[in-house]
């Protein structure tokens, strides 16, 4: 049988179609989930992709975490199903409390694109199975609500239980604390990062690097083997 | 205020007016009461009034664009062409790609957030109503001197309302320009372009026809923002001792505009629609009077049922608003029902606002009484025409005169290098990441190519990997210089541009920017830079599918340079195959393609070393650029080349600084035997490119050229961590990246 990965759309949603191609060039089939659709469709794993959901008003995220889809999703997150969130996506699971921790706007005050270089903190996750502990990675980044900010408590926490799962290498392009670009749940089914891995899944495309293409591989391999 | 309805106007003929305020002349309001036959209500004044604008009616214009479609190329690409909201241009396996630019030059200086901001909405929305995705924008921008504090408050601004809107929508930003001139101090030019992909049979015009048809209006409510925004903000130069206009700049909503893409492009696949137009300058005037007036003339408006934001706008002010994120479609009755079921979907509001008639005339009401009863046609097209006076300024012979050959060059190789610095440092050639990287270039995961790269590259098909490429340029010097050689060697660039990435050159959108018309001078530099334009694209067979014109950019006397910025479109069968420009790979030859000869007019370096402007620009040879682009193009199909860079301002030394840092690599360079040093270096000739050979191809290219009759000079390797001028100077790759890319933060960080 064929893993299911779903992929919501919001509206403002803008990498769904990104996602969605990432998925499939996995070798997983891609599913289309619609934000006011409380139905998964039986996907083996949820992508929340990246965008301005809701133009980001209020904040990034706070609307669309209300969204009928979100129910089942964050029910099913904690019984177990496999959930990346990326960019705004990422913004989405920190606003439903499936990650700890906030995003605030840049220090810099600009949106900014770049290829961005990351290490592997975590390589356990659901979604960093097929990466190395420690590996650096070069994968866009583009945002301008990107500074995660969490308290002291939480942060050390997070630190302890190996939940931070990538770090920012080189340059912090946002003044996340203690250079945090992605993190885990602690039972590491729920992953959220900031960077793009989806727009870095083909030799020609965007930066010219896969360096994307191990986070939906991770995911397929781990359902396989969980089956 | 009682209303001004049609029975009302006819029976006060004597009623006075304001024509004058809404920037009518005397004889254009007299043309439309002889239209009319009476005088027009206060709604059929606004609609004449926006319509007749300069920015809409293209009225001193377009006795001059006139040659675009006369000159016009013979070309199998062209599906669609100038007059519709964008042109189309069949790019093979069924596609075809639909662009535009145009400017939002006034409104970003008033507001340069929301004047961006808008601009990209507008022309996105261009591309849209054409029946395309768009799939990429770009863009041109021109600013005051860097380091003038008003630079400071305008292009932050412009930048942060181009991402702020940009990529709120999902567009990836792949190219453009930013050129500092204290010319455009108090008129910075911000022109904005779209691509768009569709498949052949999903070409949409705008025309309304079918009686009975619905008229629906769909996305955003309409507001106070942007009233008048059309005739007074376009079409009137700056004058510090008027009132503040700032009111009338739109406020744009990417969201919703995001929604509105969706939404349309999903009652299009559906087949839903008829006809269909954008709402842009001068609004629902504009869309009910082109939508009636392209089909069988008759329309049927009820004005009251438009939803509003502001209860209390008069109908005038609803058929002048620019309010942003609206379409107007025109639906077959049958499909209503559906259309509107899926913007529920999308949650975009859509109303009926009226219906096609049988008969001739725009009618529009407003509470059952009727406000507008006007030939649609009159408003839409029939606006006036002016052949303005033009006439060479008497100023050009001496700037001609005054050679930039006789400026003072380097003396010693010390002084060649400081001048190399000082040139990469300045801020037209300085790097311009830190403006660029506030652009999403990755978003819908087909960008092949972005900017710094010579033309922006996206692929339009997985399967196939078919791609379009775009490149702009526009050089206002070479243009202030000689207009007509100006906007040829603008094409020639971005022709050679796209080129260079392995694309093929099809057809052209222009962005013509320039002072005022009732300015002869600068008619002459319009009416030279048309001829230019025109006669060029008939040479290099790209025809222009459409553009836009912004005149008035002065302050007080003071034109801006003739800005024509020149935007070529150009395919690549396979995107696999494209040429990048950074030196990617030691040990690989490079090679000069074209002549140098002794040019320096309008050059970087003669503005940099010396804050000069005056001679000729460089000579205009198009044959020699068809031949570099089939060359390049060849060479990059057959992978005879691993990168490619053209040639413009700044010269060798530019492009050779840009590509070695692209790729980390440094060059051992040789100045050929028949140049000097300061000629091989800094020449801005036009028809050149340097190209980066693999050792086992060099063969194969140089047998290449020398068949064809290009000449191809090897002026060194890829190699080191230095650019080295053998006999001159060695400058290390970090001392350059410093150099190149710290300028512009240090002016605007």
């Amino acid at each position: 049988m064929t893993t299911r990965i779903g992929v919501v759309t919001f509206p403002g949603t803008l990498d769904d179609q990104d996602a969605l191609r990432a998925a499939r060039l996995a070798g997983a089939e891609p599913v289309p989930l619609w934000h006011r659709d409380k139905n998964l469709h039986q996907v083996d794993a949820v992508v929340l992709a990246g965008g301005f959901s809701y133009g980001d008003y209020l904040r990034a995220g706070a609307i669309s975490r209300f969204s009928p889809v979100m129910e089942t999703v964050i029910e099913q997150a904690r019984a177990g199903l496999p959930v990346l969130g990326i960019c705004n996506g990422f913004q989405i699971l920190t606003e439903a409390h499936l990650l700890p921790g906030a995003m605030l706007r840049n220090n810099h005050l600009h949106f900014i694109c770049r290829d961005q270089k990351l290490r592997v903190e975590n390589a356990g996750t659901a979604w960093t199975g097929d990466y190395e502990q420690g590996q650096e990675i070069s994968v866009p980044l583009k945002n301008m609500d990107g500074r995660y900010v969490a308290d002291e408590r939480t942060l050390d926490e997070l630190e302890a239980e190996g939940r931070v799962a990538f770090r920012y290498l080189d340059t912090n392009p946002n003044g996340s604390l203690r250079d945090i670009a992605g993190i885990t749940n602690a039972a590491g089914n729920v992953v959220g990062l900031m960077p793009h891995p989806e727009h870095a899944v083909e030799p020609l495309i965007g930066t010219g690097r896969t360096d994307g293409l191990p986070f939906f591989t991770s995911v397929l391999k781990k359902l396989v083997n969980a089956s | 205020m009682t209303l001004d309805t049609v029975k009302h106007a006819t029976e006060t003929p004597d009623a006075s007016q304001p024509w004058k305020e809404l920037g009518l002349k005397e004889d254009e309001y007299a043309r439309i009461r002889e239209i009319l036959g009476r005088r027009p209500t206060g709604a059929e004044l606004a609609m004449y009034s926006v319509m007749w604008s300069e920015h809409c009616s293209y009225k001193s214009s377009k006795v001059h664009l006139k040659q675009f479609s006369e000159k016009k190329p013979a070309s199998d690409a062209m599906l669609v062409g100038i007059g519709e909201n964008a042109g189309v241009v069949d790019v093979g396996q069924g596609y075809a790609v639909t662009f535009k630019v145009e400017s939002h030059n006034h409104p970003s200086y008033i507001e340069p957030y929301q004047g961006a901001a808008t601009g990209v909405g507008g022309i996105v929305r261009d591309i849209l109503a054409m029946g395309a995705r768009p799939v990429a924008v770009v863009d041109p921008l021109r600013f005051g001197a860097a380091d003038h504090p008003d630079t400071k408050r305008v292009l932050p601004g412009v930048v942060a309302g181009i991402g702020g809107y940009g990529n709120c929508l999902g567009l990836p930003n792949i190219g453009g320009e930013v050129v500092f001139d204290a010319c455009y101090q108090g008129n910075p030019l911000v022109n904005a372009g779209c691509i768009g992909v569709m498949k052949h049979e999903d070409l949409h015009l705008a025309k309304a026809s079918g009686p009975g048809n619905k008229v629906i209006l769909y996305g955003a409510r309409t507001g106070g923002d942007g009233i008048g925004g059309v005739s007074v903000l376009a079409s009137e130069t700056f004058d510090d001792t008027k009132p503040t206009k700032r009111p009338a700049v739109q406020v744009g909503d990417p969201f919703q505009e995001k929604l509105l893409i969706e939404c349309t492009l999903e009652v299009f696949q559906e087949k839903l629609v008829a006809g269909i137009q954008d709402l842009g300058g001068a609004g629902l005037s504009c869309a009910t009077s082109e939508l009636a007036s392209a089909g069988s003339g008759g329309m049927r408006v009820d004005l009251d049922t438009v939803p509003l934001r502001d209860a209390t706008l008069s109908p005038e002010e609803i058929l002048m608003s620019e309010s942003q994120e609206r379409m107007c479609a025109i639906v077959e009755p049958q499909h209503v029902d559906r259309f509107m079921e899926i913007c529920e979907k999308w949650d975009v509001i859509a109303t009926v606002i009226g219906e096609v008639t049988d008969g001739e005339r725009l009618e529009i009401f407003w509470h059952g009484e009727q406000i507008v009863d006007v030939p649609p046609g009159t408003v839409a097209h029939e606006g006036p025409t002016y052949h303005r006076p033009y006439e060479r300024p008497s100023w050009q012979d001496a700037l001609q005169a005054d050679d930039a050959g006789a400026l003072p060059r380097p003396q010693t190789s010390a002084e060649l290098r400081e001048q190399v610095l000082a040139l990469v440092s300045s801020p037209n050639q300085a790097s311009k990441s830190w403006i660029t990287d506030q652009y999403d270039r990755f978003v819908q995961g087909n960008t092949v190519l972005a900017q710094p790269e010579d033309a922006g590259v996206v692929r339009i098909d997985e399967e196939t990997n078919l791609g379009v490429a775009m490149a702009t340029d526009g050089n206002g010097r070479y243009a202030k210089l000689d207009p007509y050689a100006g906007a040829q060697l603008a094409l020639a660039e971005a022709y050679r541009n796209v080129a260079a990435t392995g694309a093929k050159p099809l057809a052209i959108s222009d962005c013509l920017n320039f002072g005022s018309p009732e300015d002869p001078g600068v008619m002459w530099q319009f009416a030279e830079a048309c001829r230019g334009l025109a006669d060029g694209c008939l040479e290099l067979g790209t025809p222009v599918t459409g553009g836009n014109v912004s005149l008035y950019n002065q302050t007080g006397d003071t034109a801006i340079h003739p800005t024509p910025v020149v935007a070529v479109l150009g395919v690549i069968d396979d995107v696999t195959r494209r040429t990048p420009m950074a030196f990617a790979e030691a040990g690989q030859l490079l090679y000069l393609l074209g002549d140098t000869a002794e040019e320096f007019g309008g050059s970087a370096w003669s503005e940099v070393v010396h804050g000069h402007l005056g001679g000729l620009p460089p000579k205009v040879d198009l044959a020699r650029e068809k031949l570099l682009a089939e060359i390049l193009i060849s060479a990059s199909r057959d992978g005879m080349i691993d990168a490619a860079h053209d040639l413009s301002d700044g010269g060798v030394i530019q492009a050779l600084t840009e590509s070695c840092l692209r790729g980390g690599n440094g060059a051992r360079i040789v100045v050929p035997e028949d140049l000097d040093a300061f000629t091989f270096l800094f020449s801005e000739s036009a028809g050149r490119a340097v190209v980066a050979v693999p050792r086992s191809e060099e063969l194969r290219f140089t047998d290449m050229c020398g068949a064809r009759g290009l000449p191809a000079t090897r002026i060194g390797v890829v190699d080191g961590d230095t650019i080295e001028v053998q006999g001159e100077f060695e400058i290390p790759l970090a001392e350059l990246r410093e150099a190149h890319e710290a300028t512009i933060p240090a002016i605007l960080a």
